[in-house]
């Protein structure tokens, strides 16, 4: 097959783009609604799903011709020019592609996951008012997505990056009616955006310190040492801080689980498989500034391993299925960081990409259930896999793959995360061994709740519908839940011949190799890990499924524990309460306004009430007494000599 | 060809003043006619502007007052350049889109249109003036019209409102004046581009900081920047609509525009020395501004404070002292005229409609307006510096341009965009998303052409800036270089 040529790869981005504008002239121009007097709108909505889809589809297929074409050239970089945008003075932007191995895989996983969803969204959206709205920020989304993962200049990388957080918070309030959407809608883009201000600032601080912004440009500048030590550790913190943001990192991972009101589909593909791991894409693109800092990647290590672990933890305590599957997403999120912070980029890539396929999986298959019970409270479900077998089996795949079971795909990739730390921070090692062990423990509990025991109810759907019985979901669903469990099961072979490791190597430059970690495949650490998960498992089975012990008891066993998950560490009532609320709305911003209008607005007034009463008084003076005025008169010019004489002698 | 655009408003002025009182609903469309000649005209001279040979072009010029007994002189002088053309082509835009909106005006409709007319009369004047004192008349001569607009057709403290804000302009003018002889007598000349060729000012009356901060000092009101912004959101919560879109989308950028043609360009080295209290004035309106937003209550005051602190941007660009950051100040003015001129469209369709500014008391109004929604969405979006809109481009430019000098400053000015996204997307959340509330169930969206219109091509603007700002940039870039080179 032919190189792929540059237009190609600008398309792969400009189709869903084109998707998202035909969507919105349309809806713009009325064509969407039903004419005024009655009958179908011109434009039917299923348009809309056939649309995206079709572009998402071509887009795919573009980008597997990329991944080729990488492939065929021995995985180097794919060169293409930069073209100008904007020149001011001495400020070039330019805005270019990058297609390397990194980039490449990107472009797959996001096409592939966004096409599956698209297609199960038909059914799972079908006779929504928003229909249209929703495929068009989807195609806008997968657009943005795709943007970033191409773009070759770093500020080129921050427009995209700003908009998949659009995105985001467009779809997670895409049921703006409801009061929980609204706020989780706002509460993801202003947590992001906090994280953003950092990655904003480092640009600044890279730009001023080197004058480039092109990517490869700053990997270079790094690698040569032609900026002080400091200038890197503090770009690279920057950086982190909006990956860290947007990859719901402690402490600002708070904005996830919440974000999982909006639609499921929304969830399984922007909130699980493509937008949150558009940070450890970030960390991956900038590897070689971060590995050049040993503080940066400390610090990636660390808050990757706290991450892992706290949000296992309250993965453990939620009763919502969708949100016990968003702590998963965080931590697993953490774990990518964890391979990044100890030199594993190719462990890391590798986890997100295996991940993308099982964890989109599962949140398809929450949608799923929620279509037949009409709700995510686990409380209410149970012995769904005599009524959804498909769904079930699908799940059940997914999970043994999140939990890192041989050998299904996420069993791959985790260990080689763990390899990578064994050989170089043991520590963080064992973190990611008590990790596995939680992993185990909440997936357990998750499937025990749903699938196991007998059916407990019930409710209205996401859409309000009524069900009776549960029933298996319909085929527009369930085949995007088979291709994405075949995945599931199969992807973690993809590196067994090192042809993953080779293609993402090439993507690092040459003089950075020395700073990746290439962790050797033990045996003792596979079995280690596949233990650690199955006995996590098994505690799960043992109480919730064979009820040794009542989970009530143990419950009360591990006060205070319990009640300290339950309220999320207390950090959202920190953050929202403490600081927003009484800090800066009761506080700071009260007391700004009392001195913005007494004192300073008094200020102006009582200058006004000042002059307007002086003047009364003057008014006293201009009595017609030519005596006076020439008294004036005389001290004025006085006075106007003197004034000059002081400032100018002669 | 310049001066007739800037005159033909004024001239659509008096013509709607002599409109019989029987051919009154005559007005809105002679208005809307002679705005839409001006624009026309505008987009003429934008695109005729030869940008490889850059400096003022359409130059005009005569002897205005002259005295026989010494060289003294007064000149009518006008051109325009790089920075001065955009402003009058939003100057021009923005005083078509007020007409249009203002559609449905009844009270005594034939003055209020010729006011309406002449504030862009003195607007267009006050961008292409290429004389000191000629730019002063028409910066006084806008007071007028702003005057009775407020007064007369505005709402709640109209009256204080008004007086308020004319007498905080003429305060900073009086200043202004002084500097100006000042410089002028000195110089021998109000020649703008020759007052830019005179280098240092030694041997004046007063010292040349002096004269630098009588001058600025008026344009930092106008602008406004803390602590001399309490007229603003008073003028803006009592104005009529159109009137605050053009107060906050063309008055406030001549206090900007001031900044760089005046002060800088012609002291260049007082500026220079200035650069770090500006820098920190600007850093300091910008969060105080946005800090006084969030909590406001009233959508325009609330959008009268978010101006006080996006206006803080243009003047850290412009303490750059830089190219950079003088075209993202530039660009800035440009963009904050087009976004928050939106938002002062769509917060009157809310009122005209709903009767209530209040936040508390809105809310769900997606449910009824989806037109008006989308838009304050992308208006919204665009002010809180997303990119692909207009905000972001000229936000970033000023970061990038100003960063190096001063960066502690320049950090506080980027924790002011998270500030931005806050009461944006806060108000947001509370006005338009939520339930529909009964008490909102008779509101009617926007569908009428002249609400449509100027929305639609508000954000037309907003996006081609955003996504391809090379076009307007240019430009700006070409009118601030030389003001660069001057300050070194």
């Amino acid at each position: 097959m032919p190189d792929i040529r540059e237009g190609f790869v600008w398309a792969i981005m400009l189709l869903p783009l084109g998707s998202f504008a035909v969507i919105s002239l349309l809806a713009l121009l009325g064509l969407t609604r039903p004419p005024r007097g009655g009958g179908a709108p011109v434009w039917n909505a299923r348009f809309s799903g056939h649309l995206t889809i079709m572009a998402v589809f071509a887009a795919f297929l573009l980008a597997l011709w990329s991944l080729e074409t990488v492939i065929a050239n021995d995985n180097a970089r794919v060169g293409f020019g930069a073209h100008e945008w904007v020149t001011v003075g001495l400020l070039h932007v330019d805005i270019g592609i990058t297609l390397d191995g990194l980039s490449a895989i990107m472009l797959v996983v996001v096409t592939g996951v966004s096409l599956l969803v698209q297609f199960y969204s038909q059914e799972y959206m079908r006779g929504d008012e928003g229909y249209n709205r929703y495929y068009a920020f989807m195609s806008l989304f997968t657009a943005s997505m795709l943007g970033l993962v191409l773009a070759s200049s770093v500020l080129q990388l921050f427009v995209f990056w700003e908009l998949v957080g659009l995105c985001s918070y467009l779809l997670i309030g895409f049921w703006f009616h409801r009061d929980a959407a609204r706020r989780a809608a706002t509460k993801a883009f202003l947590v992001t955006r906090f994280g953003d201000l950092g990655f904003l600032i480092a640009i600044l601080l890279i730009w001023s310190q080197t004058g480039t912004l092109s990517i490869a440009g700053i990997q270079e500048v790094a690698l040569t040492g032609a900026v002080s030590s400091g200038v890197i550790t503090w770009f690279a913190l920057g950086v982190f801080a909006g990956a860290a943001g947007k990859s719901a990192q402690f402490p600002l991972h708070v904005w996830l689980p919440d974000a999982m009101e909006g639609p499921t589909p929304v969830s399984a593909l922007i909130h699980a498989a493509t937008m949150v791991a558009a940070g450890v894409y970030l960390v991956a693109r900038f590897f070689p500034v971060f590995a050049s800092s040993e503080e940066a990647i400390t610090t990636v290590a660390a808050i990757g391993s706290i991450t892992a672990i706290i949000a296992a933890l309250l993965g453990i305590v939620a009763t919502d299925m969708k949100r016990v599957m968003a702590y998963s997403t965080i931590s697993q999120l953490g774990y990518m960081m964890m391979g990044l912070g100890v030199g594993g980029l190719v462990s890391a890539i590798f986890h997100l990409f295996t991940h993308a396929f099982f964890k989109s999986l599962l949140f398809l298959g929450a949608g799923s259930v929620n279509h037949a019970t009409g709700t995510f409270d686990m409380r209410r479900m149970g012995g769904l896999r005599k009524y959804m077998p498909v769904t079930f089996a699908t799940v059940l795949v997914a999970s043994l793959a999140l939990v890192g079971v041989f050998p299904f795909a996420g069993f791959w990739s985790k260990d080689e995360i763990m390899a990578d730390a064994w050989d170089d921070r043991k520590w963080v090692f064992f973190v990611a061994l008590a990790g596995v062990f939680l992993t185990g423990l909440y997936v357990g509990r998750m499937l025990i709740l749903t699938f196991g025991g007998e059916y407990r109810g019930g409710e209205a759907t996401e859409h309000g519908e009524r069900h009776g019985e549960p029933h298996e979901s319909p085929p527009v669903m369930l085949l995007p839940l088979l291709l994405l469990a075949v995945m599931a099961a199969l992807a973690g072979f993809a590196n067994i011949n090192d042809d993953f490791s080779h293609l993402l190597e090439g993507s690092v430059p040459e003089r950075a190799h020395a700073l990746l970690t290439e962790g050797h495949f033990r045996l003792w650490i596979a079995f280690a890990s596949v233990a650690a998960g199955l006995s996590g498992l098994a505690v799960a089975w043992a109480v919730y499924g064979l009820k040794v012990v009542q989970p009530e008891s143990v419950r009360n066993f591990a006060q205070p524990l319990p009640e300290i998950l339950e309220n999320k560490y207390y950090l959202d009532a920190l953050y929202e309460d403490v600081i927003v609320k009484r800090g800066l709305l009761g506080g700071a911003a009260i007391l700004l306004s009392l001195w913005d209008r007494y004192v300073i607005d008094g200020t102006v007034n009582g200058v006004a009430r000042v002059a307007g009463w002086t003047s009364a008084q003057l008014r006293l003076a201009q009595a017609g007494q030519a005596q006076l005025y020439a008294t004036v008169v005389f001290l004025g010019v006085v006075g106007a000599i003197a004034g000059i004489l002081v400032v100018n002698p002669p | 060809m310049l001066t007739f655009v800037i005159f033909l408003p004024l001239a659509g002025a008096a013509a709607v003043v002599l409109l019989p009182k029987e051919r009154e609903p005559w007005s809105k469309w002679i208005a809307a006619l002679v705005a839409a000649i001006a624009l026309a005209l505008v987009v003429f001279l934008f695109i005729d502007y030869d940008r490889d040979a850059g400096g003022f072009q359409f130059i005009e010029r005569a002897t205005w007052l002259r005295s026989d007994n010494s060289d003294f002189k007064l000149h009518y002088a006008v051109g325009l350049d790089g920075l001065s053309l955009p402003l009058l082509l939003l100057t021009s835009f923005l005083g078509l889109v007020a007409i249009l909106i203002s559609w449905r005006i009844d009270l005594r409709p034939r003055e209020y249109y010729a006011w309406l007319l002449v504030l862009e009369t003195s607007l267009l004047g006050v961008f292409s003036s290429l004389d000191f004192i000629l730019f002063f008349l028409f910066w006084e001569i806008e007071l007028v019209p702003m005057y009775f607009l407020i007064s007369v057709w505005g709402s709640g403290n109209r009256i204080y409102s008004a007086w308020k804000y004319v007498l905080y302009t003429f305060f900073g003018s009086a200043f202004m004046l002084v500097g100006i002889l000042t410089l002028g007598f000195t110089a021998g000349t109000f020649d703008i581009r020759e007052l830019g060729q005179i280098g240092a000012i030694h041997d004046a009356i007063i010292p040349a900081w002096a004269i630098f901060s009588l001058i600025i000092i008026a344009f930092l009101i106008k602008l406004p920047i803390v602590p001399f912004h309490t007229w603003l959101p008073d003028a803006h919560t009592d104005a009529p609509t159109a009137v605050s879109v053009i107060l906050a989308g063309v008055l406030l950028k001549m206090g900007g525009y001031g900044i760089l043609r005046m002060s800088f360009s012609i002291m260049p080295d007082v500026a220079k020395d200035a650069s770090v209290y500006l820098a920190s004035i600007a850093a300091l309106s910008i969060l105080y501004g946005a800090m006084m937003t969030i909590i406001q209550k009233d959508l325009k005051r609330l959008i009268a404070y978010s101006s006080v602190s996006h206006m803080g941007y243009v003047l850290l660009g412009a303490s750059a002292i830089g190219t950079v950051g003088l075209t993202g100040a530039s660009m800035q003015m440009l963009t904050h005229g087009l976004i928050t001129g939106m938002l002062f469209v769509l917060v009157g369709m809310v009122y005209d409609r709903a009767h209530t500014r209040n936040i508390d008391e809105l809310s769900g109004l997606a449910h009824r307006m989806p037109f008006i929604t989308t838009m304050m969405v992308v208006a919204g979006l665009a002010s809180l510096g997303l990119p692909a809109l207009a905000g972001f481009v000229s936000e970033v430019t000023v970061f990038l341009g100003t960063f190096e000098r001063h960066e502690f400053l320049t950090t506080m000015g980027v924790v002011g965009i998270a500030f931005a996204a806050g009461y944006i997307l806060w108000t947001i959340q509370r006005v338009f998303w939520g339930e529909a509330d009964p008490k909102w169930a008779e509101l009617t969206d926007a569908t009428a052409w002249w609400e449509r219109g100027p929305l639609l091509a508000m954000t037309a603007a907003i996006l081609a800036i955003g996504i391809y700002p090379a076009w307007m940039m240019d430009l700006f870039e070409k009118g601030v270089g030389p003001i660069a080179e001057r300050l070194g």
